[in-house]
């Protein structure tokens, strides 16, 4: 069952993450302490951020983000960035943009971005990229190469045919279970640009590359999925240590695919169930991952969060943030060679059945 | 008492003789025309479903519930341990309306309300009932 998590614990725990007790320095001891090559940085996404009319928004999704903001505030050590992983508004209006980057205003640490389809389709980026620059980029830190992509691109000809209005687009898009939805993909482009800036970082490098949707295949029907996510992952193979980071799902996810690790975060607006409780259709949820329990709907906060990330020899230990939940610890286990649930991976422990 | 045993000696009779009338089957097109009904309120609820309610902060049931998961209508009646008591699906549609949707609960037998019961149930087709599971 759920294990309420309440602010006062979590300011609590906070406190003891403060006197380096717990969970964070744990985890350093484990990896190697003291390695100056290690840091943290927050990471926010999915706020979906959702106008009403005039200075009216959804008050619940409002909520989770102005939450995870004072909370990555109250972070010590404290983060060296925030990543946002994309979908700050619900339809990409300027004024949701706008609302949302006002609450992420509140942040006492520089914030880099990733684009989510629900921040593109009803002007294709044109917004979004006017207040926050480039939609893929990359920069170093520490010793460890940061790419960013738009992996929520999709076929030309469909985001370029003849549409009445920009809304109708991003409304197609923004129905996650749209039977004539269109794939994700990062395209031929932003592929090339990929290679290119990988071609001038040594292979020992630590890669660790933000997308919005995963960069790998598991439910086509709601776009857990990126459509070339092979080729992606083919120009990231020849990294000793490669790290994939993303959004959209709603939900935790880990999986390992040969040097790749990949990772999910929670969005600080409503969870979503796992694709297999889709009775209709076949997913593939990876089998590495212990899922999150059932939302209680009764607390409008239960399975939202948000989550730090350490970074120590290379790899990420994601620590999930959840107000109405058990907080998890998935982290990077060296001797396995993948991500690894701290408390439920070994344990048989299961969450709540999914059905 | 005649009448009724000479009328039970016929329907024998008829049993015996004719295979094809032993049963008042459902002809193709009464099953087509019940099923078209069905369907179409099925799409109609699929609607109601992606936002075709009227109220006022636009969140729609999709939004947490893509292709109506996560709701386990096998499993009412049960009993809802945040409501206190055994409630229907009805009455779980009704609070999802009236707190993340801030809406107006429907009357349990609104059109809309049927509607979104229709397609819950339909995304759900196969699953065995499981009435009070958690």
């Amino acid at each position: 069952m759920n294990k309420p998590f309440s602010r006062r614990d979590f300011l609590k725990r906070t406190a003891v993450v403060a006197a380096g007790a717990l969970p964070l320095t744990n985890i350093e001891i484990a990896f190697g302490k003291n390695n100056p090559k290690n840091f943290n940085f927050a990471y926010i996404s999915d706020s979906h951020i959702t106008q009403i009319k005039g200075n009216k928004f959804v008050r619940n999704w409002d909520r989770g983000l102005i939450r995870a903001v004072a909370e990555t505030n109250l972070l010590d050590p404290k983060p060296d960035f925030v990543f946002y992983g994309g979908d700050i508004a619900q339809l990409g209006k300027p004024a949701e943009i706008d609302h949302g980057l006002e609450i992420l205003s509140g942040l006492n640490a520089k914030t880099h971005y990733v684009m989510g389809e629900h921040d593109y389709y009803v002007d294709l980026g044109d917004y979004w990229q006017k207040q926050l620059g480039a939609d893929h980029y990359s920069f170093d830190h520490k010793g460890v190469h940061f790419v960013v992509l738009n992996s929520i691109l999709t076929y030309e000809k469909w985001m370029h045919q003849k549409w009445d209005k920009g809304m109708d687009r991003m409304k197609q898009m923004a129905r996650l279970d749209n039977p004539h939805g269109q794939p994700f993909m990062v395209g031929e482009a932003q592929r090339k640009w990929l290679q290119d800036d990988l071609s001038k970082i040594s292979k020992d490098t630590p890669l660790v590359v933000f997308s919005h949707s995963p960069l790998q295949k598991i439910y086509k029907g709601w776009n857990f999925w990126t459509d070339d996510a092979e080729q992606v992952q083919a120009l990231l193979k020849p990294f000793d240590k490669a790290t994939v980071i993303y959004g959209h799902v709603h939900q935790i996810q880990y999986n390992q695919i040969g040097n790749i690790s990949f990772n999910s975060a929670m969005a600080t607006a409503w969870p979503w169930p796992y694709p297999k409780s889709y009775v209709q259709k076949d997913s593939y949820m990876p089998k590495l991952t212990v899922e999150m329990n059932r939302a209680d709907p009764f607390f409008e906060r239960d399975a939202t969060g948000w989550q730090f990330i350490n970074m120590h020899t290379g790899n990420v230990d994601l620590n999930y943030v959840l107000p109405d939940n058990t907080n998890r610890i998935v982290a990077f286990d060296s001797k396995a060679g993948h991500p690894a649930d701290k408390d439920f991976q070994y344990k048989q422990t299961v969450a709540q059945d999914h059905y | 008492m005649n009448k009724t045993l000479s009328t039970i000696s016929v329907l024998a009779m008829t049993l015996s003789f004719s295979h094809t009338s032993q049963a008042d089957n459902f002809t193709e097109a009464d099953l087509k025309h019940w099923n078209d009904e069905f369907m179409s309120v099925v799409d109609h609820g699929e609607a109601v479903f992606h936002g075709g309610l009227k109220n006022e902060n636009t969140v729609s049931c999709d939004q947490c519930h893509p292709n109506a998961t996560n709701i386990h209508p096998e499993t009412y009646p049960k009993f809802q341990q945040q409501l206190g008591k055994v409630a229907v699906l009805g009455e779980m549609i009704n609070w999802c309306i009236m707190n993340p949707l801030e809406g107006e609960p429907l009357a349990l037998d609104d059109p809309d309300m049927t509607a979104i019961q229709s397609y819950i149930h339909y995304e759900r087709r196969g699953v065995k009932l499981a009435p009070g599971k958690h």
